[in-house]
């Protein structure tokens, strides 16, 4: 008896192992495809027979998605770091300032105020892309990288979970502040600001990777080559009438290497930034 | 600042004046032009933020739904509700409507069945947990238009040498051409598969910090009684997870209905254009109509019509399942 219900647990662990093996390498297939087929040539791709592995490296792939002007691939790039390096930190420390305001400061009206910023919680993020366009494009944001950004510095949720921090946040130590002199933005500036890294770093990183990945409003706002992002740009490539397949998958995986390599570093952060964002939406 | 469109919270802030934080440097009752300037400057420019572009947005566009505005974002034209009329007129946006509650109704159950499945087999695993988890979760690092480049180009790209019609032809299929097949539509394997990859790993993360939040006593307790396998995950387990299921629930939902970049992706060529997608989801709707024809009036209305859809089956959802209860 016992060492039958020994056996089958025996079995049971290695069905999962098994599972977890294959199941891991289906995951993981399309990333080999990305790169087996970024460095083998046109012929290679759409030979009938498979290789797992091209003979020959063809790394020219890689330069000629830089050297191609049609492409704009190098600005893209340069652009879509430039705003994702923008929005991640200009939009955390902003709703952990609001945050922290409107979970500590006394002033009247704050509960309308939040209740204002809340309500906005409802309203779907990308449906709004028409409304947004309106009011960046009457402002003169089209073609602009500040009109890609601005939109995307104002996080009404991330307000909402720094706001619950705050408020579990020990008041003894902002105490001990005021004794020492600090006003309401030193308490924060000095007190409560450094003891968010955790958050900073897990809110952040979402929202870098947001930025990063973010494709239809940038497809809306900037039509121009000069203001294409990376994603606007391989979408291009991906929809455009030449078919280079090498070229393409280059494109992909050049695109993807930033957030791959941010989540292999950052993935603690990544985690509990899904974990605690998640859960209360 | 903006007006105050009701005063009940005003109020009952008023009648409850201990609402003042432990903190409080003075008790003074008057103005404390202090803290004003100080909130002012940490919670002001989010404020600003948030009413330009949301309420001044959602207003100006309400008011643009209710104008003829073609190629234009100025007001005056007043057509009072005809767009919104054209807009449930439009067969293609029904069209558009009911084919995105198809696509709802495949990848919420498939992804929300996924998610759970993979969670439970991390949660599990002893030896390799950290390695699988990121083998899951590391697709959420890829956009939608890379996965989209490598579905449509490569796994589902239709040669017979191609993945998925060499996979098809182990199990005797003959090779197909699958985004271009209507009938039976085929294109839905494509686009159920490629979200799938793409979202299951972020979900499976939610269901995995719900998994760590079960006390382990329970199943201890509960395995000395002689629950088992299956019995356990339905009679401890999923009753457990319950908030974190109507959580995930909603999230997917929310996301499935606003799908946009597959789409646009694996249907646009620059050739054809957008005309031959055998499907277009309501926001690909809204994009060939603000973006393409340039109607904002109608693009406008088409952006309320689906706000409210997507409210109203939360709201819905929440009375339901009754999420939200007993928070804030």
């Amino acid at each position: 008896m016992r060492s039958t219900r020994e056996l089958s647990q025996v079995l049971r662990r290695c069905a999962r192992g098994a599972l977890a093996g294959l199941l891991t390498a289906a995951f993981l297939a399309p990333f080999y495809l990305m790169l087996r087929n970024a460095l083998m040539d046109a012929r290679g791709l759409t030979s009938p027979r498979w290789t797992w592995w091209p003979s020959a490296m063809h790394w020219e792939n890689f330069s000629s998605l830089f050297s191609d002007p049609a492409l704009h691939m190098g600005q893209a790039l340069g652009n879509s770091l430039l705003i994702a390096a923008i929005t991640a930190p200009v939009s955390t420390i902003l709703a952990s300032a609001a945050g922290y305001a409107l979970a500590r400061i006394p002033v009247p009206g704050r509960g309308v105020l939040l209740a204002l910023v809340v309500a906005t919680l409802m309203i779907p993020g990308s449906v709004t892309f028409v409304p947004t366009f309106v009011l960046v494009g009457s402002m003169g944001g089209v073609n602009t990288l500040w009109g890609i950004i601005a939109p995307g510095l104002f996080n009404p949720f991330a307000v909402l979970l720094f706001r619950n921090f705050y408020l579990q946040f020990p008041t003894e130590i902002e105490e001990a502040g005021r004794l020492d002199g600090l006003g309401w933005f030193g308490l924060y500036r000095r007190i409560a600001l450094p003891s968010s890294g955790a958050m900073l770093a897990s809110l952040g990183a979402l929202a870098f990777i947001d930025s990063w990945n973010s494709f239809l409003w940038p497809l809306v706002i900037g039509q121009d080559p000069s203001a294409w992002t990376a994603q606007i740009a391989l979408s291009t490539f991906l929809t455009s009438q030449t078919v280079n397949l090498p070229g393409l998958f280059a494109g992909a995986v050049v695109t993807i290497t930033p957030l791959v390599a941010m989540f292999l570093v950052a993935q603690r952060y990544i985690v509990e930034g899904i974990a605690t964002s998640g859960l209360k939406g | 600042m903006k007006p105050v469109p009701s005063t009940t919270l005003h109020d009952e802030r008023a009648r409850r004046p201990t609402a003042r934080p432990r903190g409080a440097p003075t008790r003074r009752p008057r103005t404390d032009w202090r803290a004003w300037g100080a909130f002012a400057l940490l919670a002001g420019p989010l404020l600003i933020g948030v009413g330009l572009f949301k309420y001044v947005a959602i207003g100006w566009s309400f008011l643009l739904s209710l104008s003829e505005a073609r190629g234009t974002i100025a007001l005056g034209h007043w057509v009072g509700l005809d767009n919104y009329r054209a807009l449930l007129s439009d067969a293609v946006f029904r069209t558009s409507l009911v084919q995105i509650l198809l696509f709802t109704l495949f990848i919420v159950p498939v992804t929300f069945a996924a998610s759970l499945g993979l969670a439970l087999l991390v949660h599990r695993i002893r030896r390799g947990r950290a390695l699988l988890r990121t083998a899951f979760l590391i697709p959420a690092a890829v956009s939608y238009v890379a996965a989209s480049l490598v579905w449509k180009m490569c796994l589902f790209n239709g040669l017979p040498a191609g993945i998925a019609n060499t996979v098809g032809g182990w199990f005797g299929m003959s090779a197909v051409p699958w985004l271009q097949t209507t009938s039976p539509p085929l294109y839905w394997v494509v686009l159920v598969t490629l979200r799938l990859w793409l979202q299951v790993g972020f979900y499976m993360v939610l269901f995995l910090a719900g998994l760590q939040g079960i006390p382990k006593e329970i199943h201890e307790a509960a395995a000395l009684d002689g629950a088992t396998g299956l019995r356990l995950l339905r009679r401890i387990t999923l009753p457990m997870l319950r908030n974190t299921s109507v959580a995930v629930l909603m999230l997917q939902f929310i996301a499935a209905f606003q799908a946009f970049d597959e789409f646009y992706n694996l249907f646009n060529s620059g050739l054809s254009g957008a005309a031959t997608a055998p499907v277009r989801t309501p926001l690909v709707y809204l994009y060939d109509t603000a973006m393409g024809a340039q109607n904002y009036g109608l693009g406008s209305a088409g952006a309320f019509v689906l706000t409210a859809l997507i409210v109203g089956v939360t709201l819905l959802q929440g009375r339901v399942t009754g999420f939200g209860k007993g928070e804030e």
